[in-house]
């Protein structure tokens, strides 16, 4: 038992009846961190005496200067800095690399009183799909060791899952925050890009790139967002549009809602049990009163390949700053400035990586720029198109999150396309640019299925209302793994 | 175009600035090759006269005010450099002799 089954709503009371101070809460997350963690191998790096230190001094703010998040511990992921505290993106290249400023999000993230408490593993620079991509660790699925967590951010999701911390932030490029929320049975946000601030985010793909909450239930997920959400100066592909009070608006109904099944979603590479899980969510949210139609994204096919060039070809780019000269792993024993470049590159980067680094910088040559490069961006607005359609009649769209339940560690890792395709469901959504949530709805032999549902530009107020009119008429997430309980 | 030779690969590690060994090379130019392939089935799509996607939201050229700000604190930019004399960057020899 932990006090981190219990809702923000609920720790808030806590905190205000005296049941337990803030410092409490930060020692219950580094309590089960010190408990689980040997087994889940979520955290890369701790912020035990600043956390402590900082609860300390947030238990004497009055309460009603609080807001709701106030006083709660959370999580980060290792691609988003945080001052004085390690930043590595599970890389070897970044070993030691201690960020001199914060990201825009851990400042707002400290604004509304939360306390980070340590940074969480991924594949490295977010290229994966399994958390077996770190140079440092590989990331288990709470629901069954034997698993992995799902990728990019897989410990961001195992941690949430584990109850090591009630809240965390990941980010999702191609599916990276909504894939592991799926198969560790717990809520993700990817927010329509542009919503959420990239200052701070070691960029990947710069046009795809966001931040996004992960939590146990829709409503916390909601108030994370309404947190970290907004227009920044020091991102000018921010979007300066308003971020709504979502949790005002979470109220179970929605009597009239136009829901949208692409066809593609639950044909070919789905498995049954996605299938099965997402068609009884149809009829739920059909008996709260929504109407489902199918349609068709006829380009969702291409999404995969064009991802993989655009995304790549932008991940070439944004990691040539990684050289050896001013931060980072150094190559020992060169004679040259080339050959310290190279060697620095080689010794720092993983296969998967470099795989990617090479695809993205051959698909930019000159030769084969416009087969690839350009090739891929015209599909792209194919993709985009698909969705402005669908969005004219609908206000959301369902579909399960990944074709499968998790799969085991080891299973994938040499055969990089098969990797690739646990991401076919998600990747359209980040071509497009537009929102989309991950919730849990069944499970398959003991490992968490997701729900996916995704809305218009800026829409995730719509999204959020859905996601949480169905979590109140299902159970899911309140079952908790196994070694939630503690050894 | 779709396979990549072990030649190729060491041309674009070279470009991406990768030192690489031949076994690598191997390794690379097959499994990248399969990925390139995979890329041709974008090829089934006719995208004459579509317009390339480089960015899905429609802002462009975002501007501040020109006022000068505060950057960060030049000692403190210096904190990761493995290799530093006199508040300097110092790099292996750019030029051979």
């Amino acid at each position: 038992m932990t006090l981190f089954e219990r809702s923000s709503k609920e720790l808030q009371e806590g905190l205000h009846n005296g049941e337990f101070s803030i410092a409490d809460l930060t020692n219950e997350a580094f309590a089960r961190i010190e408990n689980l963690d040997g087994d889940v191998q979520a955290f890369l790096a701790l912020n035990k005496d600043k956390a402590a230190e900082q609860a300390a001094e947030m238990d004497k703010v009055p309460f009603e200067q609080r807001g709701p998040l106030f006083g709660l511990p959370i999580g980060v992921k290792d691609n988003i800095v945080t001052e004085g505290l390690e930043t590595t993106c599970a890389s070897k290249i970044l070993e030691g690399f201690m960020p001199i400023y914060d990201a825009t999000v851990v400042k707002k993230l400290r604004e509304a009183g939360m306390i980070t408490v340590g940074k969480l593993n991924m594949d490295e620079f977010a290229m994966g799909s399994s958390n077996e991509n770190s140079a440092f660790k590989t990331t288990k699925n709470p629901w069954n060791l034997d698993h992995v967590p799902g990728g990019s951010s897989g410990a961001s999701a195992a941690s949430v899952a584990a109850g090591e911390v009630p809240f965390s932030l990941g980010s999702d490029t191609g599916g990276s925050i909504r894939q592991p929320a799926a198969y560790c049975g717990v809520v993700g946000m990817k927010p329509t890009y542009g919503r959420v601030s990239r200052s701070g985010l070691v960029a990947f793909a710069s046009s795809l790139d966001q931040i996004g909450p992960i939590t146990r239930n829709v409503y916390d997920n909601a108030l994370l967002l309404e947190a970290i959400a907004g227009v920044d100066p020091n991102d000018s592909t921010s979007a300066n549009v308003p971020v709504p009070n979502y949790v005002s608006k979470l109220d179970g109904d929605i009597k009239g809602l136009r829901i949208a099944v692409p066809k593609e979603f639950l044909g070919e590479g789905v498995g049954d049990a996605a299938r099965n899980a997402v068609l009884e969510a149809l009829e739920v949210l059909k008996g709260l009163g929504a109407t489902v139609d199918e349609v068709s994204l006829p380009h969702s096919k291409y999404a995969l390949a064009a991802y993989y060039i655009l995304s790549s070809s932008e991940a070439s780019s944004n990691l040539s700053r990684f050289d050896g000269i001013r931060y980072g792993y150094r190559a020992e024993g060169v004679k040259n400035l080339m050959e310290l470049y190279k060697e620095t590159r080689a010794q720092g980067f993983g296969d998967e990586v470099k795989r990617r680094i090479m695809l993205g910088t051959y698909s930019l040559s000159a030769g084969t720029y416009d087969a690839y490069y350009k090739k891929a961006q015209q599909v792209r607005t194919l993709i985009k198109e698909d969705y402005d359609k669908v969005f004219e009649n609908y206000d959301v769209i369902v579909g399960p999150t990944a074709p499968t339940a998790a799969f085991k560690v080891g299973e994938n890792v040499d055969d990089p396309l098969t990797m690739y395709a646990n991401d076919i469901l998600t990747i359209p959504i980040n071509l497009a640019g537009v929102p989309a949530i991950s919730i849990p709805c069944g499970f398959d032999n003991n490992l968490p299925l997701g729900l996916q549902i995704i809305g218009k530009h800026f829409d995730e107020e719509t999204i959020y209302r859905t996601a949480f009119a169905y979590e109140q008429a299902t159970e899911f997430h309140h079952q908790t793994p196994q070694i939630w309980e503690g050894k | 175009m779709a396979k990549l030779s072990k030649e190729e690969v060491k041309h674009v590690a070279h470009l991406a600035r990768l030192a690489i060994t031949d076994e690598e090379a191997e390794k690379f130019a097959e499994q990248l090759g399969k990925i390139t392939d995979f890329a041709q089935t974008l090829n089934e799509l006719d995208t004459t006269n579509v317009k390339p996607t480089s960015h899905v939201l429609p802002i462009v050229n975002v501007m501040r005010e020109d006022v000068a700000q505060k950057g960060l604190d030049r000692d403190v930019m210096m904190l990761n450099v493995k290799e530093q004399v006199d508040g300097q960057v110092k790099v292996p020899p750019i030029l051979e002799d």
